[in-house]
């Protein structure tokens, strides 16, 4: 499997370090225990598309939001976390 | 008349009569429209459940239902390791009744199932190591298992080929539990599943479960490719998948999926008479009676449902194999696989209800279920039984996230690709 890198071109995987899915967001710090075991615990583990966050440790070492199909390892899409999330706090503040 | 149970004297029988009378392991089972009991999974676990459910809970009607065929998942891509070395209260007990279970397991279901109990030894490279094995084998001791800590030269002469005096990782010693061992993997999932057949357990293969049918909160029976089967309890013992099959009654699971590769090599003379596990990478390696030695590393580490991984695991186990066992540096690569775990938040398994009435899980498996089969079968037959947990299951609970009383024998945390 490799990864194409938004700055470093494609890559062997073993450059890069899994953190897991990429759509689960941080609760506010009063929010209920619920949702935070909701945060921390529960995952959705679909078979098929996935959005997971990969670290580029041996490379740029920025975070990126990879799309990876988890039935075939096909990767259709690498963004850098960071355009993710401005793009997110974009849509918010609109 | 057909030959039902195995002994010396079938064995002659059908010698002299030209293997004619044996009758086939287990029956082709069509689905009835509605069971007592039905269990999503005919791997190790969901068949051992039907076994012991009808066998020593007087279950009736029950019903396995498999998406592939008997012993094309799971069961058969382990690298059948058996053993009860845990450390933590809530794991130790339910480990040694799967070890006991395994002792009696080839009368009990009148199967060989090859248990061969060659002892399994954790090699520790430093002091840190060896105070934490200490500790480990006398949390056994206190459990009543067996547990006995080597030096360097009790090693050295039990396995003598190792390469003691790395100058990185020497090997300083190891813990030894001689109980532990190896068991022929497709054989626990055969003998289990001829075992529950004779006991009337319909076994129905080729059957994927697509969907769970709820009434008024309640689960009732599963949609599947052979037609709707009705269930007076719906057991998931379908660890790979139990978030796909869970997520059809709306569950989320504390559950990543994740694929482990495991190998064999070419076979060789006799070589290595126990298991081996080094301390310093992910490695461990036995032999199996074929001569082949089979062994596996880590996980890959990223979800996965494809049942195949990557180069940099293969590399990184045969590394960690090399600075174990030098010598086995010619030895080729005969075939290797994957298989789908469901790695859980803190390393440990679920076998408990689910929010879902009439629903039950078993699930989280991570890569410790094969070890487990029996006693997991047990306990989850008591849940489904009984509607309480087994005596030494009691800690696996759903809800232990939301608890705080997560059973982390690694200490890791909530990610699951690090257990």
């Amino acid at each position: 499997m490799r990864l194409t890198c938004p700055f470093c071109g494609s890559r062997g995987v073993e450059e890069f370090t899994y953190r897991g899915d990429a759509t689960v967001r941080r609760p506010a710090g009063e929010a209920s225990a619920e949702a935070w075991v909701d945060y921390v615990y529960l995952r959705d583990n679909p078979a098929g598309p996935h959005q997971e966050l990969w670290y580029h440790g041996a490379g740029c070492r920025s975070w990126l939001v990879v799309t990876r199909d988890t039935r075939t390892h096909q990767i259709t899409e690498v963004r850098a976390a960071r355009a993710v999330a401005q793009a997110e706090h974009k849509e918010g503040a609109a | 008349m057909q030959t039902d149970r195995y002994s010396l004297f079938a064995l002659l029988r059908e010698a002299m009569r030209g293997n004619t009378g044996w009758k086939p392991a287990w029956r082709k089972a069509t689905p009835a429209p509605t069971y007592d009991y039905v269990i999503v999974g005919g791997g190790g676990h969901g068949l051992a459940t039907a076994y012991y459910l009808a066998r020593r809970y007087g279950g009736q009607r029950i019903a396995v239902v498999e998406k592939g065929w008997i012993g094309g998942g799971n069961v058969g891509r382990n690298t059948t390791i058996v053993r009860s070395n845990y450390l933590l209260p809530g794991n130790e007990p339910f480990y040694e009744c799967a070890m006991k279970l395994w002792e009696g397991l080839e009368q009990d279901i009148n199967y060989n199932a090859m248990v061969s109990q060659r002892g399994v030894l954790n090699l520790f490279h430093n002091d840190a190591q060896r105070g934490a094995y200490i500790r480990r084998g006398n949390a056994m001791r206190l459990h009543g298992v067996d547990a006995e800590l080597l030096d360097t030269q009790a090693v050295r002469e039990k396995v003598p080929f190792l390469n003691f005096d790395d100058a990185r990782f020497p090997i300083r010693g190891g813990l030894l539990q001689r109980r532990g061992g190896t068991v022929r993997h497709d054989a626990v999932a055969w003998g289990y599943a001829r075992a529950a057949d004779r006991l009337g357990v319909d076994i129905i293969e080729n059957c994927e479960v697509t969907g769970i049918r709820l009434e008024g909160g309640r689960a009732v029976g599963v949609e599947t490719t052979r037609g709707f089967i009705g269930a007076g309890k719906l057991g998931l013992a379908c660890a790979g998948n139990s978030s796909r099959v869970a997520g059809m009654a709306g569950l989320r699971l504390p559950i990543e999926s994740h694929v482990l590769q495991a190998f064999v090599s070419e076979g060789i003379k006799p070589f290595i008479d126990c298991v081996v596990t080094f301390g310093a990478g992910h490695f461990y390696i036995s032999q199996s009676d074929k001569g082949g030695l089979v062994f596996g590393g880590d996980i890959d580490g990223y979800n996965s449902y494809a049942q195949r991984g990557n180069l940099p695991v293969i590399e990184d186990v045969c590394e960690g194999g090399m600075a174990l066992m030098p010598r086995i540096g010619r030895v080729r690569l005969l075939r290797h696989w994957g298989g789908i775990m469901d790695m859980s938040m803190d390393g440990s398994p679920i076998i408990d209800h689910t929010p879902v009435q009439g629903l039950y899980l078993n699930a989280g498996w991570c890569y410790g279920g094969f070890k487990a089969t029996p006693a997991s079968g047990l306990c989850f037959a008591h849940l489904l039984a009984r509607d309480e947990p087994h005596p030494v299951a009691t800690a696996y609970r759903l809800d232990r996230f939301a608890r705080g009383a997560v059973i982390d024998e690694k200490g890791m945390g909530a990610q699951p690709n690090l257990h």
